[in-house]
C-alpha cells in the first residue's frame, strides 16, 4: 500500500492539503521540509483530498514535499521511565535524553464511564490560607487559576505543586515562555521533586499549533498513572493559548466562528481535556490545575467563559493575591466539614466581614461619615489582606483557622462578628 | 424492507458524508463498520446519492471508501417495566453493566441493552379477551418498584383491535408474549417491551389539558413567587457557579411528582455522579422508599461524544412520556440545553448552513419549541390524567440572557426563573433575581398579597439604589423602612437554606404559614425613633425568624417562635 506521497495540493495557514487514498481519520504523518521532518495529523478527509495540520506550522514547506502517512493516530510512550524527563508538545525529548517508544498508548482516548467514578473525599492541603480555609482544594477537582497577563499563576502553580501530597506531578506548557519553563524546571529540581515529575513544554518560540497537543498528551500519561493507583496533579499553562491554537485551525479550515472567532465545538473541546480529571472507583486519581489568562480581564471572554462552565469553580488571581470573591472551590463542601468544626464557621464569617470592610472603604471614598462600625471593619480589613490573603503566608490549614479567631478577636466584640453563641463559646480567644 | 449500503466519501469530525444505493430515511439510524467495531450513527441530511451522517462516537481511524450499513429504522428507544432507578447514556446504554464489561472508559461502539432481558415481571392482566383496544389502552400491569406499570397497546400500532389472546397472571420476561391483538386482517403479539423513535412525541392520549394544578417544589422563591404547575414548562438561565445544578438537584429530590428523569446533558460528570452515588441512599419523603427507585437518569456528559447530547434529550422526553401515559406525573430535568443548542451549532457549522446569530443553526428556535412543548397535562384514553414537566437549565455565555438559546426558551416557557451573579456573590442562595424572574402559572399565595410583596421588593431595590447615591444620611426613614422590609422578605423568605434539613424544604402548608406572616409585617405601621433603631429592629425579627424557619413545624417550639415574632412586632407598632 502507498504510505508516501509526493504533491501537495494546497498550503493554508498551517493545514496542508494532499491527494491520498486509504488514510484513516486522524492518523498522522510526517512531512518533509527545508526545516526538517514535522508531525501532521489528519483533521478531514473529501473524496481523496486529505487535510492535514502540520504541528509544526507549514512555513517552509514545498509543493513536492514528502508526506509519509504513518497508520496510526497520536501516541505517547508509557513507563516509570518518563519521570524526571522533559518533552515537547509532540512528545519528543526536549532534554538530552533517549527518545521513549515503550508501551505506546493513544492519546485524547475515550471519556470515564461516570458509573465509575466516586465522589471526592480527599482534601489537597496547599499551606495557602486562601486556599485551604476559603476554598479547599479537593483531589480529582478541576480548577483553572483566572488571570490577567501579568500575574503570578505560575509560581502559585509551583508552589501548589510543591506543597501538594501527590505522587506524580505533570507539567503541561503551552506557550510558556522560556523563563517561565526553566522557572519551573528549577523549583521541582529544587525541591526534590523533579524525579517524580514529567514535563511536556510548549514554548512560545515553538509553532503555535504545536501546543494542541500538550493536554492530550499530559493527561494521556497522567491517565495511565491514575489507573496504576497513583495520585496525579496536573498543571496546565495557560489553556487560553491552547484555545488560541484551536481557533487558528478553525480559521484556517474556514469553519464558521462562533463568539470573537473562537469554533463553536469550544465548550466541547475544552470539557473533553478538562473531564479527565478523576477519582476512580478502585484506582487512583488526576487532579487538574489550569491557568487561564483572561484579555483584558474579562471574564466574559469566550475562553474563561467556557472554562468556567466546564470546572469545578475557579480562583481569580488579582493583584498577586486569590480574590474572596469570585472565587470558588465547588467541591469544598465535601471535604470543609470534616477538618475542625470551625473550619466553616471562619469560612463564612471572615468573608462576609470582609465584604462590609469593602463596603466601609466604598463608603469612605465617597466622603460619607465613618461611624465606629466602619472604623472596626477597616482595622479588621488591613490585617486580614496582610496576614491571611498575602500569597507568601505559607501556614497549615489549622494555624491559618487559629489564626483567624485572633484577627478577629483583636478587631470585634464576639457579638459583632454575627458568628452563633455555641462556636464562640468554644474557639473564640480567652483574654 | 432491506435495508441500504454505502461507503464513505468523507469525514469532517463527528460528521460522515456517505455514498449510497437504495433508499435512505431521513434520521434513520446507520453505523459506518471500522474492523469489528459498528459505530452508531443518523441521516442528518440526504443530497443526491450522499448523505450527511452525525455519528455518535468518536471517528478516528474511519477510512473513505469504509463500508457504512443502513438500517432502515428511526432512531429509538426501548419501553417497558425496569427503566425506573436505571442510569443511560444518551442513546439508552445502562451506564453500570457497561462498566461492568468495558471498564473504566466508555469504548465506542459498544451497544447493551436498555432492559434486563432475564429479569421476570409478575404480569397481571387486565383487557379480557375479545375486549376492543388501541394503542395506548391498558393490556395487564406489573409492579415496578412502587408503581404499577401498566402494559400497553403498543403506540405504533394504528387503528382498533380485539383481544385474541391475553397472558394468565404469572411471571414473565419482557420479550415474552402476553397478548395477541388482532385487527381483521391480521394479528400482531404484544410483549411488554415496545420501542419508540425519539423525536416523535407519543400523543395515545385523548386530549392535552391546560396545566393548572401546582407542582410544589419545597424552593419557596418558586413555589410562592415563581410557581410551576404540572404540566407546564420552566427554564433556568444563569452564568456559571450560580447554582443552576444545584437547584436542579434540589427540585429532583423534593418535587411532588411520581416519576423523575434527570437528563444531563452536556455538563460535568462529577455532578451526575452525586446524583448516582447519592440518591440511593436517600429517602423520598413521600414513600419512605429510596429515591433512585422514582428516578431515571440520562447522562450524556460534556466529554461524551457531542452528537449524543441531542440524542440524549429526546431519550429522557421519551421516557417520561411513556410514564405520562400510564397516568403519573413526571419531571423532566434538563441539565442543560445550551449544551445540547451548540451541538446543534457544531453540526450546523459542519453541514455548512447558513449561520443564525452567534452562529446558532437558523431552525434553533423551532426545535427548542417543539422540545417543550412535549410538556403537557394530558387526558388519556380512560380518563385519568396524566403530566410531564418539562424544567430545562440554559448556560448563557458570558451569563447574558440576550443571547439566542436564552431568548429562543423565554418564548416557549410559561416560568422564567433567572439566576444572577450577583445574588450568588452576595451568598443569597438560591440566587433567583426575584425582580426579573417571571411565572404564568398561579401560585398558592393569594394574588394581593403576593402583589404587596412583589411591590414592597421593587420599591425596596429603589431605595437602595437611591442611599448609594445620597447616602444612609439623605433617606427618609419611612423610605429605609421600606427598604428593610424588603431585605427582610428577602433573608427569611426567598433565601432558604439548603444544608438545613427543616428550612431546605418548605411544604405548601407551612409556605401558606409563613406568608400570611410575613404579610402582617409588611403592613405593619412601624415607628422608630432613628434609622438606628430599625436597622436594629429587623436585625433582631430577622434573626428570630430564621431561627423560626428552622424548627419543625408541628413541635411546640414552632408556636413559642412564632409568639416571639409577633411580639416583637407589636413592640413597635403601638396603634396597630
Amino acid at each position: 500500500m502507498r504510505r508516501i506521497y509526493n504533491r501537495v495540493e494546497r498550503i493554508a495557514g498551517n493545514v496542508i492539503s494532499v491527494r491520498a487514498q486509504n488514510v484513516s481519520y486522524r492518523e498522522l504523518a510526517q512531512v518533509a521540509s527545508g526545516r526538517g521532518v514535522s508531525l501532521t495529523q489528519v483533521i478531514r478527509l473529501q473524496g481523496d483530498m486529505v487535510s492535514l495540520q502540520v504541528f509544526e506550522g507549514a512555513r517552509g514547506i514545498a509543493t513536492n514535499a514528502e508526506v509519509r502517512f504513518l497508520g496510526h493516530p497520536m501516541r505517547t510512550a508509557f513507563s516509570s521511565a518518563l519521570l524526571g524527563r522533559v518533552f515537547t508538545g509532540s512528545g519528543a525529548p526536549r532534554d538530552r535524553g533517549p527518545v521513549l517508544d515503550e508501551n505506546l498508548t493513544d492519546i485524547g482516548g475515550p471519556s470515564v464511564n461516570p458509573a465509575k467514578r466516586i465522589i471526592p473525599r480527599r482534601m489537597i492541603r496547599t499551606g495557602i490560607p486562601m486556599i485551604d480555609v476559603f476554598n479547599t482544594l479537593v483531589e480529582s477537582q478541576k480548577l483553572p487559576v483566572f488571570s490577567v497577563a501579568g500575574e503570578p499563576y505560575n509560581p502559585l502553580l509551583a508552589r501548589i505543586a510543591m506543597q501538594a501530597e501527590v505522587d506524580i506531578i505533570i507539567l503541561g506548557g503551552m506557550g510558556l515562555k522560556h523563563d517561565d519553563y526553566l522557572y519551573f524546571r528549577d523549583t521541582l529540581e529544587e525541591n526534590g521533586a523533579l524525579s517524580r515529575s514529567i514535563l511536556f513544554i510548549h514554548t512560545a518560540a515553538d509553532p503555535t499549533v504545536e501546543c494542541l497537543m500538550v493536554p492530550d498528551i499530559s493527561l494521556a500519561v497522567a491517565e495511565r498513572f491514575a489507573l496504576q493507583g497513583k495520585r496525579v496533579l496536573v498543571l496546565l499553562t495557560d489553556m487560553t493559548n491552547f484555545a488560541d491554537a484551536l481557533k487558528e485551525i478553525a480559521i484556517t479550515m474556514e469553519q464558521i466562528p462562533s463568539n470573537r472567532g473562537y469554533p463553536g465545538d469550544l465548550y466541547s473541546q475544552l470539557a473533553a481535556r478538562y473531564e479527565k480529571a478523576v477519582d476512580f472507583d478502585g484506582a487512583g486519581s488526576i487532579t487538574t490545575l489550569a491557568a487561564t489568562t483572561m484579555p483584558g480581564d474579562d471574564v466574559t471572554h469566550p475562553v474563561p467563559d467556557n472554562t468556567g462552565y466546564i470546572t469545578e469553580g475557579q480562583f481569580y488571581l488579582r493583584n498577586g493575591r486569590i480574590e474572596p470573591f469570585g472565587s470558588l472551590s465547588r467541591l469544598k463542601q465535601l471535604v470543609n466539614g470534616k477538618t475542625r468544626a470551625d473550619h466553616r464557621t471562619i469560612m463564612n464569617s471572615m468573608i462576609q466581614l470582609y465584604a462590609s470592610y469593602r463596603e466601609s472603604l466604598e463608603k469612605m471614598s465617597m466622603g460619607f461619615r465613618m461611624s465606629d462600625w466602619d472604623r472596626k471593619l477597616i482595622k479588621y480589613g488591613e490585617r486580614f489582606e496582610k496576614e491571611m490573603m498575602d500569597l507568601n503566608v505559607n501556614i497549615p490549614l489549622e494555624k491559618a483557622l487559629d489564626l483567624g479567631w485572633i484577627i478577629m478577636a483583636d478587631c470585634f466584640e464576639p457579638a459583632e462578628t454575627g458568628i452563633p453563641t455555641r462556636m464562640i463559646e468554644q474557639f473564640w480567644p480567652k483574654k | 424492507m432491506t435495508a441500504s449500503h454505502g461507503k464513505i466519501a468523507g469525514i469532517n469530525g463527528n460528521m460522515l458524508t456517505v455514498e449510497f444505493d437504495g433508499p435512505v430515511i431521513q434520521n434513520e439510524v446507520a453505523y459506518p463498520v471500522l474492523n469489528d467495531l459498528r459505530l452508531k450513527a443518523e441521516v442528518i441530511r440526504i443530497r443526491g446519492a450522499q448523505a450527511d451522517l452525525q455519528v455518535f462516537e468518536d471517528t478516528t481511524g474511519l477510512r473513505v471508501g469504509g463500508p457504512v450499513e443502513f438500517t432502515g429504522e428511526l432512531l429509538s428507544v426501548e419501553l417497558g417495566p425496569g427503566l425506573l432507578g436505571q442510569v443511560f447514556d444518551g442513546l439508552q446504554n445502562p451506564l453500570p453493566e457497561l462498566a461492568e464489561k468495558c471498564g473504566f472508559f466508555l469504548q465506542r461502539g459498544t451497544y447493551l441493552e436498555a432492559l434486563p432481558r432475564g429479569r421476570k415481571w409478575e404480569f397481571k392482566p387486565a383487557a379480557g379477551q375479545g375486549a376492543a383496544v388501541r394503542a395506548g389502552d391498558v393490556l395487564g400491569s406489573v409492579a415496578e418498584g412502587m408503581f404499577t406499570h401498566q402494559i400497553m397497546v403498543p403506540f405504533n400500532l394504528p387503528g382498533r383491535y380485539t383481544v385474541r389472546e391475553i397472558a394468565a397472571p404469572g411471571s414473565y420476561t419482557v420479550e415474552q408474549p402476553v397478548a395477541t391483538l388482532d385487527d381483521g386482517a391480521s394479528r400482531a403479539q404484544v410483549t411488554m417491551l415496545q420501542r419508540w423513535p425519539v423525536k416523535l412525541p407519543i400523543t395515545r392520549y385523548a386530549e392535552r389539558l391546560r396545566p393548572t394544578e401546582q407542582l410544589v417544589t419545597k424552593i419557596r422563591i418558586l413555589d410562592s413567587f415563581f410557581p410551576v404547575t404540572r404540566g407546564g414548562t420552566y427554564c433556568i438561565p444563569g452564568p456559571f457557579g450560580a447554582g443552576k445544578t444545584v437547584l436542579q438537584q434540589l427540585t429532583s429530590r423534593h418535587a411532588d411528582v411520581d416519576v423523575v428523569i434527570v437528563a444531563a446533558c452536556g455538563e460535568r460528570a462529577g455532578e451526575v455522579v452525586e446524583t448516582i452515588r447519592e440518591f440511593p441512599k436517600l429517602k423520598d419523603p413521600r414513600t419512605g422508599l429510596s429515591l433512585m427507585e422514582r428516578t431515571i437518569i440520562v447522562c450524556n456528559t460534556s466529554s461524551m461524544p457531542v452528537a449524543a447530547r441531542e440524542a440524549s434529550v429526546y431519550t429522557a422526553v421519551t421516557l417520561a412520556e411513556y410514564y405520562r401515559q400510564m397516568g403519573l406525573n413526571v419531571l423532566l430535568l434538563a441539565d442543560s440545553t445550551s449544551r445540547w443548542a451548540q451541538a446543534l451549532r457544531e453540526m450546523s457549522g459542519r453541514l455548512e448552513e447558513i449561520p443564525g446569530d452567534e452562529a446558532f443553526p437558523a431552525y434553533l428556535e423551532s426545535v427548542i419549541a417543539s422540545f417543550y412543548e412535549r410538556a403537557g397535562i394530558v387526558r388519556l384514553n380512560d380518563g385519568r390524567l396524566g403530566s410531564v414537566t418539562i424544567g430545562g437549565t440554559v448556560s448563557p455565555a458570558g451569563g447574558n440572557f440576550e443571547e439566542p438559546v436564552t431568548q429562543a426558551t423565554l418564548k416557549v416557557v410559561g416560568a422564567f426563573h433567572g439566576l444572577s451573579r450577583e445574588r450568588s456573590d452576595a451568598r443569597r442562595y438560591p440566587a433567583i433575581h426575584p425582580l426579573d424572574s417571571w411565572s404564568k402559572y398561579p401560585s398558592l399565595i393569594p394574588e394581593d398579597q403576593l402583589m404587596l410583596a412583589r411591590r414592597m421588593l421593587r420599591d425596596g431595590n429603589d431605595v437602595n439604589q437611591m442611599m448609594k447615591v445620597v447616602g444612609e444620611e439623605g433617606t427618609a426613614i419611612e423610605d429605609f423602612i421600606v427598604y428593610l422590609k424588603s431585605e427582610y422578605i428577602d433573608a427569611v423568605y426567598l433565601q432558604q437554606d439548603a444544608y438545613d434539613e427543616v428550612d431546605g424544604a418548605t411544604p405548601a402548608d407551612r409556605q401558606k404559614h409563613m406568608f400570611e406572616r410575613l404579610y402582617s409585617v409588611l403592613m405593619a405601621r412601624m415607628h422608630f425613633k432613628d434609622k438606628a433603631g430599625a436597622r436594629k429592629f429587623f436585625q433582631a425579627l430577622t434573626q428570630a425568624t430564621k431561627d423560626w424557619n428552622r424548627i419543625p413545624m408541628d413541635s411546640d417550639e414552632f408556636k413559642a417562635a412564632e409568639r416571639r415574632i409577633t411580639q416583637m412586632l407589636a413592640e413597635v407598632t403601638p396603634n396597630a
